[in-house]
């Protein structure tokens, strides 16, 4: 027997597994509307690809996946696309996300689909692009899909494969009754992987020895496959990817660490059956084993449950008695959340409906202060100290929180279990979580906005400065004429010889201004030689026009004509005059 | 050499001290200069701190001018943008006590806004665009302007210059997304034993 290694902290809560594991797998009826919500897994929603009134067969692509990470979703079941809206999904805030209604036609007929029986001749890419296609997201919980998983890419070779079968929370049985049920095909499934993946020199079947029948089930098809089923001792929490990889191999995942780093992948079991559905049969993934447990609950059993399916739906057909019943969890009792309503749809990553009576959960009891005990601290199995995280929550402290490691904490609920005090400690991990996590988006965008600031302040300013340098270009030109206007005007006054004195040199000034309003003489006389050639070549066309039109035009037309003449004539010679008056005056200037 | 320092050990001692002094006198004005921080760490800290919203509650032109007026020795509660967090976390760098918002600055918003333009209105004045501290509105003369969501920081300067009213402050919807778990109802005390806030237990609740 291989060894394992032992992880700190852990509870024993009851387990309550027994109940649900009376009965094997059933089926529900098909639901009249199944409900697929476009966002199940971690990465982007899919987008949907179908219309409204659309008719879609089972397993039919209704939405495809968007950008690297994400998934896309297949029909349930045939029917009618009926509604794609937001509806209430199972989310801890209840709110609300975009759903496609399929309103079945109650005929379940299947899209035609084939698999690949013989999948050790197929390419690790083209299965895992199968794999891909068909909508696989990590069942275990977190649903981050599989493909991604399987393509490490540039990382290091994979050399252990890791099954994690541990389901250690409690009520929930969907795995173990999976195994006992499905063994073949769920060596199948890690058959697949293994190929995937290159053959990994380590295939590792992680499960909790409270499941001995699920072993038994493993044990006949492992033999001569070099998958090796690994039992350890039951605690809460052993699931958790790094508790699990620390369990099995004995090594720590660094904070911040992927599995994959180290050369390891993680799969949770159903989705290896999922996996072997896909490949061989060519099924997408539309239903999945959800346990149907609690006191509140005629019939406890597994059920296989279309991806859609509401909850109400299942509790329907569990004998559900909704006034013994303190509250609706989705997932176990240590990690799920409570739902706010029946309507919501099962998706992908549930792996429980639990409907317990008062006596199972009670409602929370009023939380006390911390007394320093200490209990939160030996039950955590990421070794963090849980109350003085709650500490620091309490002070919005993030520094101290993510230098404590906050990031590192599962979530499980170990410490809270633990609590004398019943303090909600998950929850302030939770919201500090999300607090640190929209800070540091904030930041991106303050980042962004000083930067965008600092630049427009920057073209203000460029701007500005190409304003002023302008103004000072235009001053520059205006002082230097009025220099060269000022040294001719010295010149011409040097004859004359001005008295010296205020009074002369302001007189001398004016002049100066007067005369650099004034374009230069040259200039002048060219404008004047240049307006009395217009006069000219006016006067000609008006004579031409005269004689042209002698002959048989009327005697109105012809005095307009010889006035037009006359007008240009007049105009010829008042330039000629200006332009004699100005030479002579610039000649006296010279002079 | 040897002898004159036997002989004279207190100038000897002068010296050497003398001489060590200028050395390392030399050596930190050289490190003074060589390693030398370009501006002035303290405001670009504050400035880090700062929403960045650039939208001159403050009484500043924008977010820096008011980081530099902190550093010399003005209140930190004056920017609703960043609100008690900011405040908090100004406090907790400089050291000095967090006092609450100055409400004379205005008050902190719950949600945060951006800015739409009901563009079938815009008459193209382009007044906007020259209130906008972060180039989120584009737009031309005579031509329909509209605001970059992404960009706009929310600061409402725009909305005063439009001459049209055509610009609306919308908050941000908070979607799936942006979620996230809020705190636990009623706040607790740290420890049983810390009595803050509250008045430690007196003799006469007991002898009643
Ligand atoms: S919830 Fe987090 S802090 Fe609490 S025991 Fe689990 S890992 Fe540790
Ligand atoms: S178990 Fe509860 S009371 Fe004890 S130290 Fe942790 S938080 Fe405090
Ligand atoms: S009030 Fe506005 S301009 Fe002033 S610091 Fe805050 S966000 Fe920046
Ligand atoms: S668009 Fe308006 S509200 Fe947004 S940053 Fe620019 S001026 Fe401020």
């Amino acid at each position: 027997m291989r060894s394992t290694w032992v992880t700190p902290g852990g509870v024993h809560p009851p387990e309550n597994k027994h109940q649900s594991l009376t009965m094997p797998i059933g089926s529900l009826p098909i639901p009249e509307k199944l409900l697929v919500p476009l966002s199940q897994h971690i990465g982007a929603p899919a987008k949907a690809c179908v219309k409204v009134g659309a008719k879609v067969l089972k397993g039919q692509k209704i939405a495809e996946a968007t950008g690297a990470v994400s998934v896309p979703m297949h029909a349930p079941t045939s029917g009618t696309v009926t509604a794609i809206e937001d509806r209430p999904i199972a989310h801890s805030s209840g709110m609300s996300a975009p759903c496609i209604e399929i309103t079945s036609d109650g005929k379940d007929t299947w899209i035609d689909h084939k698999g690949v029986a013989d999948f050790e001749h197929a390419s690790p890419q083209a299965l895992t692009k199968t794999i891909a296609d068909a909508g696989i997201a990590g069942m275990g919980g977190a649903g981050f899909p599989s493909a991604i998983k399987l393509s490490p890419g540039h990382r290091r070779p994979i050399n252990t494969l890791i099954i994690n079968a541990t389901e250690c929370e409690p009520y929930i049985t969907a795995d173990d009754s999976a195994i006992r049920e499905r063994a073949a095909e769920i060596i199948t499934g890690i058959g697949i992987l293994s190929h995937i993946l290159g053959n990994p020199v380590n295939i590792l079947i992680g499960i909790e020895d409270n499941k001995p029948e699920a072993i038994a089930a493993l044990e006949p098809h492992v033999a001569d496959t070099g998958i090796s089923v690994v039992s350890f001792p039951t605690k809460y929490p052993s699931g958790g990817e790094k508790q699990l990889i620390y369990i099995l191999t004995g090594k720590e995942l660094p904070s911040g660490q992927l599995p994959a780093d180290a050369g390891m992948v993680c799969i949770n079991i159903g989705t290896t059956y999922a996996i072997k559905r896909a490949v061989v049969n060519g099924e997408p993934l539309i239903s999945r084993v959800t346990t149907m447990t609690g006191n509140a609950c005629g019939i406890n059993r597994n059920y296989e449950t279309l991806i859609g399916t509401p909850v109400s739906h299942m509790l329907a057909h569990s004998e559900f008695n909704e006034h013994a019943c303190s509250r609706l969890v989705m997932g176990g009792p240590m990690m799920g959340f409570s739902l706010t309503s029946a309507e919501v749809p099962i998706v992908k990553t549930t792996n429980c409906i639990l409907a317990p009576s008062y006596s199972e959960i009670p409602d929370d009891e009023p939380a006390q202060a911390c007394i320093r005990c200490g209990m939160c601290a030996e039950a955590c199995p990421a070794s963090l100290l849980p109350q003085q995280l709650f500490w620091y929550s309490q002070a919005e402290d993030h520094d101290r929180l993510e230098a404590h490691n906050l990031f590192d904490c599962i979530e499980c609920g170990a410490c809270s279990y633990v609590c004398p005090s019943n303090i909600p400690l998950v929850q302030y991990y939770r919201h500090s979580k999300g607090e640190i996590l929209k800070a540091r988006e904030e930041k991106v965008k303050s980042d962004h906005a000083r930067e965008r600031f600092e630049f427009h302040q920057q073209r203000m300013e460029q701007a500005e400065k190409d304003k002023e340098a302008k103004r000072a270009a235009r001053r520059e030109a205006a002082e230097k004429a009025k220099a060269t206007v000022a040294a001719n005007a010295g010149t011409a006054k040097e004859g004359t010889g001005p008295a010296p004195g205020s009074a002369a040199d302001i007189i001398a000034a004016a002049q100066a201004r007067a005369a650099a309003k004034q374009v230069s003489p040259e200039e002048q006389q060219a404008k004047f030689e240049r307006s009395i050639a217009g006069a000219e070549m006016r006067v000609q066309m008006a004579t031409d026009k005269l004689v042209e039109t002698n002959a048989k035009q009327t005697e109105d037309q012809k005095n307009i004509l010889n006035a037009a003449l006359e007008g240009a004539k007049q105009k010829l010679e008042q330039a000629q005059a200006r332009l004699a008056e100005h030479v002579k005056k610039h000649s006296e200037q010279v002079k | 050499m040897i002898e004159s320092i036997a002989q004279q050990p207190i100038l000897a001692a002068l010296i050497a001290m003398v001489g060590l002094g200028v050395l390392f006198g030399a050596l930190l004005g050289y490190a003074a200069e060589k390693f030398k921080v370009e501006g002035d760490p303290i405001v670009e800290q504050i400035d880090e701190l700062l929403p960045q919203t650039q939208c001159g509650q403050c009484g500043f032109p924008g977010c820096k001018p008011y980081a530099e007026s902190i550093a010399s020795g003005d209140a930190i509660n004056k920017c609703p943008p960043g609100g008690q967090s900011t405040i908090n976390a100004i406090a907790n760098l400089l050291d000095v006590p967090a006092p609450e918002l100055d409400a004379e600055h205005g008050e902190e918003a719950d949600l945060r806004t951006v800015a739409y333009i009901r563009e079938d209105e815009c008459i193209g004045c382009t007044k906007c665009i020259q209130a906008c501290p972060v180039d989120a509105i584009l737009g031309a003369a005579k031509l329909m302007h509209t605001v970059i969501a992404g960009e706009c920081t929310g600061c409402d300067l725009c909305v005063e210059p439009c001459p049209v009213d055509c610009i609306d402050m919308l908050p941000l919807t908070e979607g799936l997304k942006q979620w996230h778990w809020p705190a636990p109802q009623n706040q607790l005390d740290i420890i049983a034993s810390d009595r803050s806030g509250h008045e430690a237990p007196s003799n006469e609740g007991r002898a009643a």
